[in-house]
């Protein structure tokens, strides 16, 4: 059950001819992957692509008409090597995730696959995770359809276009027996459109058909001698094939008049944002009219030298738009032309920065500098500076949501710190690694998914202090089971191991996974992190409740200083709040209308009493923990306060509890449907201390006449 | 053609700006124009600040539309905090010639800001100012707590405040009927909608929000020590009424008077000097805080009251069918019990390593007391009544000291420069709070006053002073300070090498 219901999205994969689809861009993939008669698809969730995998994992029912098999795959990898199943069969499978991470685990299976080649479409979706809202290294997913052969498609963001080009993907897949890969940056995956649907497909050889009549053929398989012959085939066949299919169908686009004197060649992601710019500097007319010829390249790689010749020939200069680096794009452009001893001046990087995001004022400047240079045009004069500079706004790093059970680990170790020291903190890839940030600023490297407890392996010499490593359960069941703590317990590790089992694959959006205790009957759930982590043989495992701060600190400081040997495993749980809230809200306002008695938790912070230190949101950070004007006009600092949507997790009273903070915080417990017997008692408490308050009310107020 | 709108929409994550982007969509959808939305979720959606963008264009030819805004070609910027219409601001897309600016005025702190050991708020005056320079049409109000007020989320009276604007080419009925098709709690947005609609018709023309001006109540100091108070420098008899009331409430007449007694001293010392009442005003606030300290005595008072049942009720909203039961959390140590008994016996005990080891492990512990429980209750009410024992415990007598140490530094340190004088005053701020908080600001305390002698001796003593007073708040491992200080006594433009180190502590450490 993931952090969102897509029932309405599923609705809009059944649309079919002469019906309009609107809907997310990668939504529409989703739905063009049904109408190309797609046989499986797997994949592993990430933004920008995890509404793909939620969609389908809700679309059970749907799928099963149309014979495809989904599946949640464990990692990327396991999503690529799923793609084997369309080298020896017609079979079509697609299969996604979040670039370049995803693309990184992915690649073993994926540069198997480009190796032997496929006789089914194998289409690859990659979420393009770069500029604004990124949260991974900003790389090019471009290298790697370089290096193993896979061709890129980059298509035009427009959801129509879109669609077509994921099923020309699969046809050109088929055409060239090559893995395609189908790029979509973040913009463009969560961008709304609408489309014109076609009816869904079911595959005409089926998953089944394939079983029961298997096909073998040695030289698709990447050992000597086929490993060779699959080099010369790349080259000799599936390259031209591509070539001829690209040119055929025309896939890249022109925009604009036949002639000029200048030209534009731009990546198909980036065309909107450069039409925008042409449109401001007074050479485009906003619906697609350009004053400047421009070739739209749809297919980034590979590239097709005649049209790039014969674009750029006769032309005075032309404009390479190509987002990221290195400028694969540009270099190879000017290989072709040099080639073809076609001498028109390229201008790319150096007008446009060599790294980072090309947004639109990135792109502005750039078609300007340009237009200035090449076109006779005067440069605009510059915009005037904003009346405000960033720094006089607050930065607002992401954080560990209200109520979450990730963020009380970090104040143990943040106390445990105080007690032993510092220690070397090796993070993951999950909400967990907010805690590099304020308030905790706690981790020293993140080195990849599931790589937490391996990036602590080097630190494994005798009589040094520990080091503390951090998974979540997400990560441990991608890889870090074996490439953490099997290896942990294979090289004789003494090193201290959190994970945390919050029940989801949460920062991608709360999918399910191996031990989600909530998965739907379509998954097998609940299998346990402890049985797994002491079947690879771990004997020292604490399993502790993420909200009991003391006895996560007990934990934590006897797996720091204990004489046992071996890695020390600490599993804390605690579910998301966000899934928790979503799955209990409803449930506890049914019962409160059915009349049953229940009591709902809620903090607060006496501002009489707090002094505005403010200790506890240093060791907290939950949004819902915030800070107020004082109400005692003599002191200066605000008080902290909580906000009405605090969910009750406790942590709060347990912080003040076990960092020996102040009194400030109460709990309330607010009691719903009470009985008959708990309301006279309760009626009863208040009188009499009722009668003691107006006696100390009158006696405080006499002393102050 | 007419102009296509570009809209974007700056919210927090959580915040409904999907919602909000889903409803202007659906709005033009159904009038027959091309839409497009996109947004950054992402890390973002966890506390961040998200950015949706829109573009929406007239029935005709398809427009391509853009995927991020642009500087200077935005129509509409929606801001859902007062800090993000400030980074929209930031970024550009604020543009006097272009953009009407829809915000709300509430403030929802950045960690940044609540972590701070002071306040460390932006100052929302100089946002305020850069939305007025930089839009066009500006409507800009609280719009957080009308949502609150109609049962509903901030995204229904943004969308309520955008209709009312008349920046959209499209009708009221156009929009709430968006509203009805989402289908998820109708009404209330509804209502909602129709109170920010409301509030953009009538938006006047944007004022600067007045300047916070101190102290916001009157005091209400006993009618005993008025005229006492009313010969005091003008500017410092506010704080001085508050300082008496507060002093009465926390201990008696008794303990105000002799409040009273240090202000007039001080007071008088600093006429002598030719002050303008700088020192009185600092003194009059900062010694009524220092006499009145945190302890159990004073926290068992202030959560037994029934004023502060009330408070609970309504910052809880407990509805009138509801119980509400209130747990404190309270964690006496050893210290803390000491403190309270009288100072004689208090010294006998304190050393005692028997009686430590016994007591501890009965006192403490972590307790969560039910206030609104009988037991509970009486356990708090009769600490609070040890009250009138407090002039005896030992705490009292090493506050006592610490005060008159302190007032006694702040008086000499005026007569060089009565800017220093008042610095030392202010210094207090640091001493606050309970347990390690207390412990912490007190030997931070202790730190900058053993400079005091070399400062003194600077020219730039004041301002000296107050960095290492910003210092000691810059974070709680007494880094920043320690660094301070450092700096401090490597720099010898002003003074000789080393000749502070040697000097005695102004303080007596009590303990």
């Amino acid at each position: 059950m993931a952090e969102r219901s897509f029932a309405r999205e599923v609705e809009r994969l059944r649309l079919g001819h002469g019906d309009i689809f609107h809907g997310e861009g990668i939504l529409a993939v989703t739905k063009a992957l049904l109408q190309s008669g797609v046989s499986y698809v797997g994949g592993y969730q990430g933004s920008p692509i995890s509404h793909l995998m939620d969609v389908f994992a809700d679309a059970d029912p749907l799928l099963r008409d149309l014979g495809i098999h989904f599946e949640q795959s464990a990692s990327e990898a396991t999503a690529a090597a799923m793609l084997a199943a369309s080298v020896n069969y017609p079979l079509r499978g697609a299969v996604t995730w979040k670039s370049t991470v995803g693309t990184n685990v992915a690649s073993d299976a994926l540069a198997n696959v480009a190796s032997g080649g496929v006789t089914g479409g194998a289409l690859v979706i990659v979420g393009e995770d770069y500029g604004e809202g990124s949260s991974i290294m900003q790389e090019r997913s471009h290298a790697f359809a370089m290096k193993s052969q896979i061709w890129l498609l980059d298509p035009r963001p427009n959801l129509g276009h879109i669609v077509d080009m994921v099923e020309h993907g699969f046809c050109l897949s088929e055409a060239s027996n090559t893995p395609v890969m189908l790029e979509l940056r973040i913009r463009a995956c969560h961008m709304t459109g609408r489309f014109a649907a076609k009816d869904n497909v079911p595959p005409a050889f089926t998953l089944r058909d394939a079983m029961n009549a298997p096909v073998r053929d040695t030289d698709r398989i990447v050992l000597p001698p086929a490993n060779f012959l699959h080099e010369h085939e790349k080259i000799n066949q599936r390259w031209p094939a591509a070539i001829e299919y690209i040119t055929a169908h025309k896939l890249n686009e022109r925009f604009g008049p036949d002639e000029g004197e200048l030209g534009i060649i731009v990546q198909g992601g980036m065309f909107n944002t450069l039409a925008r710019a042409m449109e401001l500097a007074g050479v485009g007319d906003g619906i697609g009219g350009l004053d400047v010829p421009t070739l739209v390249l749809n297919v980034t790689y590979p590239l097709v030298p005649a049209e790039i010749v014969q674009f750029c020939a006769g032309k005075r200069a032309v404009l390479i738009v190509e987002e990221g680096q290195p400028a694969f794009l540009e270099d190879a452009i000017a290989a072709t032309l040099r080639r073809a001893d076609v001498n028109t001046e390229i201008m790319g990087k150096g007008t446009f920065p060599v790294a980072g995001e090309y947004t639109g004022a990135v792109m502005k400047t750039g078609l300007d500098a340009f237009l200035a240079e090449h076109g006779g045009r005067a440069l605009p004069p510059p915009a005037a500076l904003p009346a405000l500079s960033m720094k006089q706004v607050p930065a607002r790093p992401a954080g560990f949501c209200t109520g979450c059970p990730e963020r009380p680990v970090f104040t143990a170790m943040k106390l445990v710190m105080r007690e032993l020291g510092p220690f070397h903190v090796s993070c993951d890839i999950g909400c967990h690694l907010f805690s590099i940030l304020p308030p905790f600023d706690i981790g020293n490297t993140t080195m990849g998914y599931g790589l937490g407890f391996a990036g602590a392996a080097a630190f494994n010499v005798p009589d040094a202090k520990r080091t503390i490593s951090v998974m979540g359960d997400g990560g441990f069941w991608h890889n870090g089971l074996t490439s953490g703590v099997g290896n942990a317990v294979f090289n004789k590790s003494d090193n201290v191991l959190v994970i945390v089992d919050n029940g989801y694959s949460a920062a991608t959006g709360g999918q399910d996974i191996l031990s989600s205790k909530n998965a739907p009957a379509t998954r097998s759930g609940h299998h346990r992190i402890e049985d797994a982590v002491r079947g690879v043989g771990v004997e020292w495992v604490r399993t502790v409740d993420t909200y009991r701060i003391k006895q996560f600190k007990a934990a934590l400081k006897e797996a720091l200083t204990t004489p046992e040997t071996g890695p020390k495993v600490i599993i804390a749980v605690g579910e998301c709040m966000l899934n928790r809230q979503r799955r209990e809200k409803p449930l506890f306002a049914a019962a409160v209308k059915q009349g049953e008695r229940r009591v709902r938790a809620r903090f607060g912070v006496d501002p009489d009493v707090c002094t505005g230190d403010h200790s506890c949101i240093r060791l907290s950070g939950c949004p819902s923990l915030t800070v107020a004007p004082n109400p005692d006009p003599l002191r200066e600092d605000p008080v902290a306060a909580v906000a009405q949507d605090c969910v009750g997790c406790g942590v709060c009273g347990e912080i003040a509890h076990a960092a020996i903070l102040c009194p400030s915080f109460y709990r309330a417990d607010l009691i719903h449907n009470a009985g008959p017997w708990e309301r006279w008692w309760a009626r009863a408490q208040s009188r009499v201390t009722a009668v003691l308050q107006r006696w100390s009310d009158r006696r405080r107020f006499a002393r102050l006449a | 053609m007419t102009r296509p709108l570009r809209l974007s929409i700056h919210a927090l994550g959580g915040q409904g700006g999907g919602v909000l982007a889903d409803w202007i969509v659906d709005t033009a959808e159904h009038a027959g124009w091309w839409t497009q939305a996109t947004s950054v979720p992402g890390v973002a959606q966890r506390t961040g600040a998200t950015v949706y963008y829109i573009e929406l264009a007239a029935p005709g030819p398809e427009p391509i539309f853009a995927l991020m805004p642009s500087p200077g070609d935005v129509d509409v910027v929606i801001a859902s905090e007062l800090m993000e219409a400030g980074r929209a601001v930031a970024r550009g897309l604020v543009t006097p010639d272009r953009t009407a600016l829809i915000a709300s005025s509430h403030r929802i702190f950045a960690i940044g800001e609540k972590s701070a050991m002071g306040d460390g708020a932006f100052s929302a005056a100089t946002v305020l100012d850069s939305c007025i320079q930089s839009s066009r049409r500006l409507v800009l109000a609280d719009l957080d707590s009308l949502a609150a007020a109609h049962g509903s989320v901030i995204s229904a009276t943004l969308l309520g405040a955008l209709a009312g604007s008349q920046v959209m080419p499209f009708a009221r009925e156009d929009f709430e009927a968006a509203i009805g098709r989402a289908g998820v709690g109708v009404k209330a947005s509804l209502a909602a909608f129709s109170a920010g609609f409301a509030l953009a018709v009538s938006y006047p023309a944007p004022e600067l929000a007045p300047p916070n001006s101190m102290p916001a109540r009157i005091g209400n100091a006993p009618a005993l020590l008025a005229e006492r108070i009313g010969k005091l420098p003008q500017a410092s008899q506010s704080f001085a009424q508050l300082g008496a009331e507060r002093l009465t409430d926390y201990q008696d007449k008794a303990h105000a008077a002799r409040y009273m007694d240090r202000i007039e001293a001080v007071a008088d010392a600093e006429q002598a000097l030719g002050g303008d009442g700088a020192l009185a005003v600092a003194a009059a606030r900062h010694l009524a805080l220092w006499m009145s300290y945190e302890d159990v005595i004073r926290v068992a008072d202030l959560k037994t009251r029934a004023s502060r049942a009330a408070r609970v009720a309504g910052e809880v909203r407990a509805g009138k069918d509801m119980l509400t039961r209130t747990t404190e959390f309270m964690h006496p140590r050893f210290e803390e019990v000491i403190d309270m008994l009288p100072a004689g016996l208090a010294k006998r005990l304190q050393n005692s390593v028997h009686l430590r080891r016994w007591l501890t492990p009965l006192i403490d512990r972590d307790r969560q007391i039910t206030t609104s429980s009988l037991s509970g209750f009486l356990l708090l009410w009769g600490i609070a009544r040890l009250r009138r024992w407090r002039p005896i415990s030992l705490r009292f007598e090493v506050e006592e000291a610490r005060i008159e140490a302190w007032l006694a530094s702040a008086v000499s340190a005026a007569r060089t420069d009565l800017a220093l004088g008042v610095e030392v005053i202010r210094l207090q701020r640091l001493v606050r709070g309970y347990s390690d908080t207390h412990a912490r600001g007190l030997s931070n305390f202790a730190a900058i006053m053993r400079e005091l002698p070399g400062l003194t001796r600077r020219s730039d003593g004041a301002a000296q002073l107050a960095s290492l007073h910003r210092a000691a708040l810059a974070d709680d491992e007494s880094r920043a300070l320690s660094a301070a200080l450092a700096v401090l006594a490597n720099d010898t433009t002003n003074n000789e090498i080393g000749s502070w180190s040697a000097l005695q502590p102004v303080l007596v450490q009590a303990r």
